[in-house]
C-alpha cells in the first residue's frame, strides 16, 4: 500500500510579520505569494512538503507549520530529538 | 499546540516585547529561534540559564528571551558572565554579542575569556558592521567594503572571529550562518553542552547598513550570499585553496578537552584548606 502523503497547514501570525520576504523567496514549492503589503499569503498550500524552512528562517516567529492529523507534540522541531 | 509554539510561549517574553525591534529579515531573530530550540533539546529549564548580552542589535536578545537575563555594558557581556559563573557555578552561562561588541570594544575580554576556559558559551553574531549606531565599519568589515566611516572602501583587514578564538585557546569553536539553521541548532546545542569555553560565530545579514552600502540591499540577496559563500569545514581541507578564496568555512572548527577553570580553582581551594587544617595544632 502506498504511504499516505503528509499534509501540512501554514499558519501566519500577521501581527508579528514584517514582510521581509524570506519565506516567499526560499520556499522550495512556492507555497507563498505576496499580498499588497508584501506579506506572505498562502497561495499553494497543498504543495507544502513540511521542510519548515520558512518556520526556521522567519526572524519574527510569525510562521508555524502544522501537520494535518498529527498530535502536535514533538512535531515542530524537525529531525529526531 | 505545536511544539514550536510551546517553545515560543515558554522561552520568549512573547506577551510583552513582541514584535521585536530588529529590522525586517534580520538574522538576529533567526538566531534567537535557533537558541531556544537548542536549549529545549538540551532539556534546560529557564531558571538554569543566564543570558548575558552587551550593547548593539544582538544585545537586544536578552530583552526577548525569558531566562535570567542581563543586559550589560558595551563589550562586557563576557566579564559579567564570568562574575556570575564564579559566584553561581551551577548555572549555564550564555553570552550573546555582536561582532563589534565582542572583538572591537570587548576584544581583550573575549580573547582572555577564551584563554581562561571558564565553562560558558559565547555566541557572536557577525554582521560585519556596527548596525545600530549607523553603519560604521567594525573589526570584521572586509577589506574594501563600504561603511558610513569608510566611504572609499575599508582600508583595514577583517578579524576572523572563529580562527581568533581557536588561537586564543577556546575549547569549542564553531561557525554557522543564519541560512544554515538546522546546522546552527546543532552547533549551539554542542557549544552549550561543552564543558569549557565555547565560541559560536554566526554570520548574519545586516541589509539595512552593510547590504545597503555594498549593493546587497535586501535580506534575500544577503541570504543567498551566505548560502553561496559557505564551505563546510570538513570539506575545506580537500578543496583547492583558490576555489575557496573569499569564502568562509562553517561547522565545528575545534573541539578539544582542556582543564576547566572552575575545576582547577576548586582543586586549589581544597589544597589550601587541607594545608590550613594541617597547620592547626
Amino acid at each position: 500500500m502506498a504511504k499516505k502523503k503528509k499534509e501540512f497547514e501554514q499558519h501566519i501570525f500577521y501581527d508579528w510579520c514584517k514582510a521581509c520576504g524570506l519565506c516567499v523567496a526560499f520556499c522550495p514549492r512556492e507555497v507563498y505569494g505576496r499580498d499588497e503589503l508584501g506579506r506572505p499569503q498562502v497561495v499553494n498550500g497543498e504543495a507544502c512538503i513540511g521542510c519548515r524552512f520558512c518556520e526556521y528562517h522567519c526572524p519574527d516567529f510569525a510562521i508555524t507549520i502544522k501537520e494535518r492529523g498529527a498530535s502536535g507534540n514533538g512535531n515542530g522541531m524537525g529531525g529526531e530529538r | 499546540m505545536e511544539r514550536i509554539e510551546q517553545l515560543r510561549h515558554t522561552y520568549l517574553r512573547h506577551d510583552k516585547k513582541f514584535p521585536h525591534v530588529w529590522c525586517p529579515g534580520c538574522g538576529n531573530g533567526i538566531v534567537l529561534g535557533s537558541l531556544i530550540r537548542a536549549i529545549d533539546r538540551l532539556g534546560l529549564t529557564q531558571d538554569e540559564i543566564v543570558l548575558a548580552s552587551g550593547i548593539g542589535c544582538a544585545g537586544r536578545m536578552s530583552v526577548y528571551a525569558d531566562f535570567n537575563t542581563l543586559h550589560a555594558t558595551h563589550g562586557r557581556a563576557l566579564t559579567f558572565a564570568t562574575g556570575i559563573k564564579l559566584a553561581r557555578p551551577e548555572l549555564t552561562l550564555i553570552a550573546v554579542m555582536g561582532d563589534g561588541d565582542a572583538t572591537g570594544i570587548g576584544g581583550n575580554h573575549f580573547i582572555h575569556a577564551a584563554r581562561r576556559n571558564l565553562n560558558m558559551t559565547a555566541i557572536i553574531i557577525n554582521n560585519q558592521i556596527y548596525g545600530m549606531t549607523g553603519g560604521q565599519y567594525s573589526p570584521t568589515t572586509p577589506y574594501g567594503a563600504h561603511a558610513a566611516t569608510a566611504v572609499f572602501g575599508n582600508l583595514e583587514h577583517a578579524f576572523s572571529i572563529a580562527e581568533l578564538a581557536v588561537t586564543a585557546g577556546a575549547s569549542f569553536v564553531a561557525r554557522g550562518t543564519v541560512y544554515h539553521v538546522p546546522e546552527l541548532d546543532r552547533l549551539l546545542e554542542k557549544g552549550i553542552a561543552k564543558n569549557g569555553f565555547s565560541v559560536i560565530e554566526i554570520l548574519s545579514n545586516c541589509h539595512t547598513q552593510f547590504g545597503r552600502r555594498n549593493q546587497m540591499g535586501d535580506p534575500v540577496t544577503m541570504m543567498r550570499w551566505l548560502k553561496e559563500h559557505a564551505v563546510p569545514a570538513v570539506k575545506a581541507g580537500d578543496l583547492a585553496p583558490e576555489s575557496i578564496e573569499g569564502k568562509f568555512t562553517i561547522g565545528v572548527l575545534v573541539d578539544r578537552e582542556k582543564p576547566d577553570y572552575l575545576k582547577e580553582y576548586e582543586r586549589v581551594r581544597a589544597e589550601a584548606r587541607q594545608k590550613a587544617a594541617e597547620a592547626k595544632p
